[in-house]
């Protein structure tokens, strides 16, 4: 199948909305955990599709908006320091701190350069020996391995002036937080697609068993994100939660065990902040001791003041799927993507940001 | 210095009547409505795939004097260079120059150039002004649009904003893409002919044909319902754009144009642009609607619809 082409065919799409619609007699509440997923829905106006019963909740899946406050501004506070280049993926760059954005202090004089790969930001250093190259590590499981790969190849190449500053996050873990705290009562979970390309479908298998919560992982295109709702719903027509896969072309059980390897070898779990859900265990990766000398965090440490939340701002409660992007009273009115508020309205996968380009009009 | 650079490169490459009196100005006659514009270019690169700054810098202004409905005939030519910019790269841009204004059909009347310090340019700006003739019976704008008019599109999108960023430092995408970098005075000429009540027209540069139609909307007071399946994309773009987490109704075109006309004309208006090399892929979009008046909305290829806003702040690639 072409991706781009039978991925969205009409018939095809219209078949399997048919096939939910004679499926579903319970009242579900289904959440797509990734951010590219919420964008994927509204583009493709999938809600518009569902049956009355089935209620569609966005999750935390974005690695900017889950990003603590308190993290982006000491990034900002590294960029500060003479001599040093910042190296970051493009939609860090907007993110509000506590003062001040990356893209502010750039515009000050800092060196901010926005990269497209790890291995960019390693060129960078290579081209600047003279100058300390910090790679802004924001990110997943999908971006991780990249991370871990470019510390291995500074090693092998004794690029001793680049850096990591590592704010890497695992997804099961706050899947587990956010079921824990018992604030949204989930009867399926639309798992991320990329995340378990590296990961596989098995960190999902606690979900059912300790949950009794249906999972299937997604693709990204409509065939994919139909298929994937429509297998959720036989799951609890039939009482029978479990994991599945709707994205056999990218995913399998056990992930891809090099990528996997390459993360264990460099970083280590700890427990971390996420922004709008607070430490979660086990939930974040920080180089290991024996990569200490490639860590931005220990090489370079800057004092940075008490973090805040912009007043009114539910991005929070938002990334914890209790609020609507539309419940917030800031949306749209003095948050928009050109001035943005907070980190959900900054990403282009934010919940915010969805909301504001996509909304659907309500008249069509 | 100044004299020799001149001679060198500009005056034995563009000369023509109004450039060889070397003149304080241009003095030229022309009659009627005149259309007027301005535009500066400071691409980088200042080469890519299918053109480049000089081509640039004649399309572009070209375009916004078709995009009122003139012919454009007179053109200024503006350099700031960098000190030390190659004299090998500036003749191949005013050869191209050359070419683009040759092809537009429009004379380059007078020009000037300025070379600054190291540093205070990236290595080239260029800016030109224009003018062109509007027939009198002619008036488009983008607040003409009205209930039940027809949208069109003369080709497929996103190829020049693609094209430009996948040359860009740190993104080393190795694809068969052009910039469609093209004067379209020929086929607006070619559509006037069959049509001289076209309501608005307009070239969907910067912020893609998102902006354009928003820019419409909001301009004609209507409602503008677009069909997803009718919008060509390439496959080269669709591929980058879905790598980069990127909108193809927001990418840059230099070479599309987007009409509004009254549904009697369409037919004629549609044949006639797939005669000129440059609407060979001309087709209807969408229409013009009497609800969510200021909102663009597109139905998908699934049959939901969603709204199209304007392209706010940079497009900025996705983390994953």
């Amino acid at each position: 199948m072409k991706l781009t082409e039978d991925f969205r065919n009409p018939e095809l799409a219209g078949a399997l909305v048919d096939i939910i619609n004679r499926r579903s007699t319970r009242n579900v509440r289904l959440m797509e955990f990734c951010g590219s997923h919420t964008v994927a829905i509204f583009k493709y106006g999938i809600r518009q599709l569902m049956p009355s019963t089935v209620e569609m909740l966005s999750g935390p899946g974005c690695p900017v908006c889950v990003t603590d406050t308190a993290d982006i501004d000491r990034a900002i506070a590294i960029a500060q320091i003479p001599n040093i280049v910042l190296c970051t993926f493009g939609d860090m760059l907007k993110v509000p701190g506590t003062s001040g954005s990356l893209q502010q202090v750039k515009a000050e004089g800092s060196d901010v350069r926005v990269v497209y790969s790890t291995m960019d930001a390693l060129d960078i250093a290579r081209a600047n020996p003279e100058r300390d190259v910090i790679f802004l590590g924001v990110g997943f499981e999908t971006t991780a391995p990249t991370i871990a790969a470019s510390v291995l190849q500074a090693e092998a190449d004794g690029i001793d002036n680049y850096n990591v500053l590592s704010l890497a996050k695992l997804c099961p873990p706050v899947i587990k937080a956010l079921l824990d705290a018992g604030e949204v009562d989930l009867d399926g979970i639309i798992c991320p697609g990329h995340v378990s390309v590296i990961i596989g479908s098995k960190l999902y298998e606690f979900i059912p068993h300790d949950y009794g919560i249906a999972c299937v992982v997604s693709g990204f295109e409509a065939l994919d994100i139909l298929q994937a709702i429509d297998m959720l719903i036989s799951q609890i027509e039939e009482d029978k939660p479990r994991v599945e896969i709707a994205y056999r072309r990218g995913v399998g059980r056990e992930g891809n065990i090099k990528a996997l390897e390459i993360m264990e070898q460099v970083f280590d779990i700890i427990p971390v902040r996420w922004r709008g859900v607070g430490e979660v265990a086990s939930s974040g990766l920080k180089l290991g001791n024996k990569y200490r000398q490639f860590d931005a965090e220990l090489k370079f440490p800057v004092e940075i003041a008490t973090s805040r939340e912009p007043e009114g701002c539910l991005c929070g409660q938002v990334l914890r799927g209790t609020k609507k992007p539309t419940d917030c009273s800031l949306f749209r009115r003095v948050c928009t993507p050109e001035q943005p508020v907070g980190p959900c309205m900054v990403s282009y996968e934010g919940a915010c940001s969805t909301y504001y380009l996509y909304e659907v009009n309500e008249s069509g | 210095m100044y004299h020799d650079l001149i001679a060198k490169n500009f005056l034995n490459k563009l000369s023509n009547t109004w450039l060889e009196k070397l003149d304080d100005s241009a003095v030229l006659e022309v009659g009627g409505k005149i259309a007027f514009t301005t535009d500066s270019y400071v691409v980088s690169p200042i080469f890519f795939p299918g053109g480049d700054i000089g081509r640039l810098a004649v399309c572009g202004t070209v375009n916004d004097l078709a995009m009122s409905g003139a012919s454009p005939l007179y053109l200024s030519l503006s350099f700031i260079l960098e000190e030390g910019f190659s004299t090998t790269d500036l003749e191949r841009i005013v050869d191209s120059i050359k070419e683009g204004a040759k092809e537009a059909g429009v004379e380059i009347v007078t020009g000037d150039t300025k070379v600054v310090n190291k540093g205070s340019v990236d290595k080239i700006f260029i800016n030109t002004s224009g003018i062109g003739i509007v027939p009198e019976e002619v008036n488009i704008s983008g607040s003409n649009a009205q209930p039940g008019d027809v949208i069109i599109l003369s080709g497929s999108i996103g190829e020049h904003g693609i094209t430009i960023m996948s040359q860009r430092e740190g993104l080393k995408f190795s694809s068969p893409l052009e910039s469609d970098c093209a004067p379209l005075n020929s086929l607006v000429a070619n559509m006037l002919d069959v049509c001289n009540d076209i309501h608005c027209l307009r070239d969907p540069t910067r912020g893609g044909l998102a902006t354009t139609l928003n820019e419409f909307a909001a301009q004609s007071k209507v409602g503008i319902l677009i069909e997803e399946d009718t919008i060509k994309v390439t496959p080269p773009v669709q591929a980058i754009c879905e790598l980069l987490g990127l909108d193809p109704l927001y990418i840059a075109n230099e070479g599309k144009l987007v009409a509004i006309a009254p549904p009697s004309k369409v037919k004629r208006l549609i044949e006639q642009m797939r005669q000129n090399k440059y609407g060979v892929g001309a087709v209807v979009i969408g229409r013009v609607v009497a609800e969510h008046l200021g909102t663009v909305v597109m139905k998908t290829g699934l049959g939901t619809s969603r709204i199209i806003r304007m392209l706010t702040g940079d497009l900025l690639p996705r983390i994953c």
